[in-house]
């Protein structure tokens, strides 16, 4: 194939040759013109074969990369992107999900600002962003550094710190329910025998303004091991060379961590926080079931922005005001993503 | 300096020493108390009588007459069985697929020339800091329209395809040398084999890592199945457990039978993978 078109290539190129020559030769204005144009067709078909050779390789390159990519690619396509694109357009409707479709504009919106419930839900998910990140970012930062020792059973201790986060919620959020249960469970008995609280003043863990720092203590808790592993990654890239050098100088442990640890897991401790915080503002279900009773139904107390969104779908079937309410969970999120990133920015 | 200078020195460093080790043992086992306990009380839970679970003084971790019959009676209580295999098939399913599509994906990102590479990569990578609960509403009547609405199928497209996956595995794929890749394409080796025979064995910490992430994921997913799965012999063991909470919020033995039998496979799985993981994590750059 290859030769051939070498051969095909020559041959071209000494026609075209000959023409030229040919056309210098010619008086006659007319023919002259008739061989130029030859000559041009055949030089168009020099680049054709020249190009077609590459482009054809070229091309089966790209063929094998997108066999590749395809099956994934494909679905990718479908099944998350399509649904983005119609969620910001669902956003400025008005629609039930079975009748017609009508454009709202930015309505959907303004009845935000006057829904007291979406104000809640916008303000406790907020207050349990602000609690959970810093929270979680601190206990599974020390508890890397605990587990990064040469401690007795290292591979018990970290195998255990990872059981929360790959546990069921229901299941552990059943456990919780009874473990803090306002009149029976261990946590207010204790409290009640050894720290002698009494009766009417034991806290109440699953209502009033109480429950967000339930649900606060629950997520670190039960995040703290997923982040630990990061961080755990984080310090063993880190030289011990460092540690020696500065154990020389005389550097006390709190020196070596605030002069080596925090400055070398910078980049970890970015994406910890990046990763805590986009996870943060999805919170739905640990609300729904620690908070929700017996039919999950959130009060203006533990409601989040999520279970709105969940709300006004699936049970109000205002699809319109529904995508508003996760256009503004998205904007929080990228805002929130956004200042992250600029922040580790300007520190480089 | 004299000698017993040193020695004083010597002393009071292993002595400092001592005590920094005794407060490492001290927060490990307190935060180690922390985490376990509410999986023993779970357990020492799940085979007590109802009156007995809150039991506190005195309090016993196995009573004196185990209620092992909790255990059984929650299968027929609840079509347990049916909640169990809905979920097997799922989560199985969703993650031969997501590990094979996107190490497939990742490879031709991560090793592979060609045109509109950045853009198609820029598209997963625009969708990662996308909460999902942005789009499940329109994801959902999209899902109805195709007539996928109360099918497992509906949740298998839903997660079996996620921008988490490429990028994990791409991230890996990019630690491993070209040279190897090249070195095999000189002596004439197809992409497809270079992928099977070399990428892929040398990909055990990250294909360990996604198989943990995505099966704890699908096992213990709950907002995804309440959506889409609607009939009882849909349901999976979330959902059903967590029907059987709300109906009998007070047989606390048998919920917590349900509980602990939830646990048993994303535990198995977790044990048997993770001595990749803290690995796996470190290589396909999680870390950041």
């Amino acid at each position: 194939m290859d030769e051939k078109r070498v051969a095909l290539l020559k041959s071209l190129e000494s026609k075209s040759a000959d023409l030229l020559v040919q056309i210098q030769k010619e008086d006659n204005m007319k023919k002259k013109q008739k061989l130029i144009a030859e000559q041009q067709h055949v030089q168009r078909q020099v680049v054709k074969v020249r190009s077609n050779q590459k482009i054809s390789k070229d091309t089966k390159k790209d063929l094998v990369a997108y066999s590749f990519i395809a099956p994934n690619f494909i679905g990718f396509a479908v099944f998350t992107l399509v649904p983005i694109v119609f969620a910001f357009i669902l956003a400025f409707m008005n629609w039930d999900g079975s009748n017609e479709i009508t454009l709202v504009g930015f309505d959907n919106f303004k009845k935000l600002f006057t829904d007291t419930f979406f104000i809640a839900a916008l303000k406790n998910t907020i207050i349990y962003v602000i609690g959970t990140v810093p929270l979680t970012m601190v206990a599974s930062l020390a508890l890397a550094i605990v587990l990064n020792q040469k401690v007795i059973a290292r591979g018990f201790f970290r195998t255990v710190s990872f059981f929360p986060y790959v546990a069921s919620l229901v299941a552990i959020t059943a456990v919780w329910s009874m473990i803090f249960h306002p009149s029976k469970g261990p946590v207010n008995y204790l409290l009640l025998t050894l720290f002698k609280v009494p009766q009417d003043q034991l806290p109440k863990w699953f209502s009033g303004t109480l429950v967000l720092f339930t649900l606060i203590l629950f997520s670190v808790w039960k995040y703290m091991g997923y982040y630990m592993v990061i961080y755990l990654a984080g310090l063993q890239g880190i030289s011990a060379e460092l540690y020696e050098a500065a154990g020389l100088d005389g550097a006390n442990t709190w020196q070596k961590f605030k002069y080596i640890t925090w400055p070398q897991l910078r980049t970890t401790t970015f994406f910890v926080v990046v990763m805590l915080t986009i996870n943060c503002f999805k919170v739905y279900d640990i609300a729904v079931m620690l908070a929700g009773g017996g039919d999950g139904k959130l009060s203006t107390s533990a409601t989040v922005l999520v279970y709105y969104i969940y709300q006004n779908a699936f049970n109000y079937w205002d699809l319109g005001y529904s995508s508003a309410i996760a256009m503004v969970l998205f904007v929080l999120v990228l805002v929130v993503t956004m200042i992250q990133f600029k922040y580790e920015k300007n520190l480089d | 300096m004299s000698n017993e200078a040193v020695l004083r020195k010597y002393r009071s460093k292993s002595k400092s020493a001592a005590v920094s080790k005794t407060i490492v043992y001290i927060i490990l086992i307190v935060i180690t108390l922390m985490m376990i306990v509410p999986f023993l009380w779970m357990l020492s839970a799940s085979i007590k009588s109802n009156r007995e679970v809150f039991l506190m003084d005195p309090f016993v971790f196995i009573p004196e007459v185990p209620k092992w019959d909790n255990y059984v009676k929650i299968w027929t209580k609840i079509p347990l069985l049916k909640f169990v295999e809905n979920t097997v098939i799922l989560t199985i399913v969703v993650t031969v697929l997501q590990l094979i599509t996107s190490s497939f994906a990742a490879y031709s990102f991560a090793k592979l020339k060609f045109k509109h590479r950045n853009t198609l990569f820029l598209a997963y990578i625009a969708t990662i800091a996308m909460p999902w609960q942005v789009y499940m509403v329109p994801q959902f009547i999209m899902m109805r329209s195709m007539g996928l609405n109360d099918k497992l199928l509906a949740m298998i497209c839903l997660q079996a395809f996620s921008a988490f996956g490429v990028f994990l595995m791409k991230q890996f794929y990019e630690g491993i040398p070209d040279d190897l890749c090249e070195a095999a394409r000189i002596d004439g080796m197809s992409e497809y084999k270079i992928y099977a025979s070399i990428m892929l064995p040398l990909s055990k910490p990250a294909l360990s890592t996604l198989t943990i992430f995505t099966f704890v994921n699908t096992w213990n997913d709950y907002l995804g199945p309440l959506i889409y799965l609607r009939s009882e012999e849909k349901k999976t063991i979330q959902l059903g457990l967590k029907m059987f909470i709300g109906q009998y919020t007070a047989e606390y033995g048998l919920i917590m039978a349900g509980s602990v039998l939830s646990l048993i496979p994303v535990i198995i799985v977790f044990l048997c993978l993770q001595k990749y993981f803290v690995e796996g994590v470190a290589s396909t750059g999680l870390k950041g």
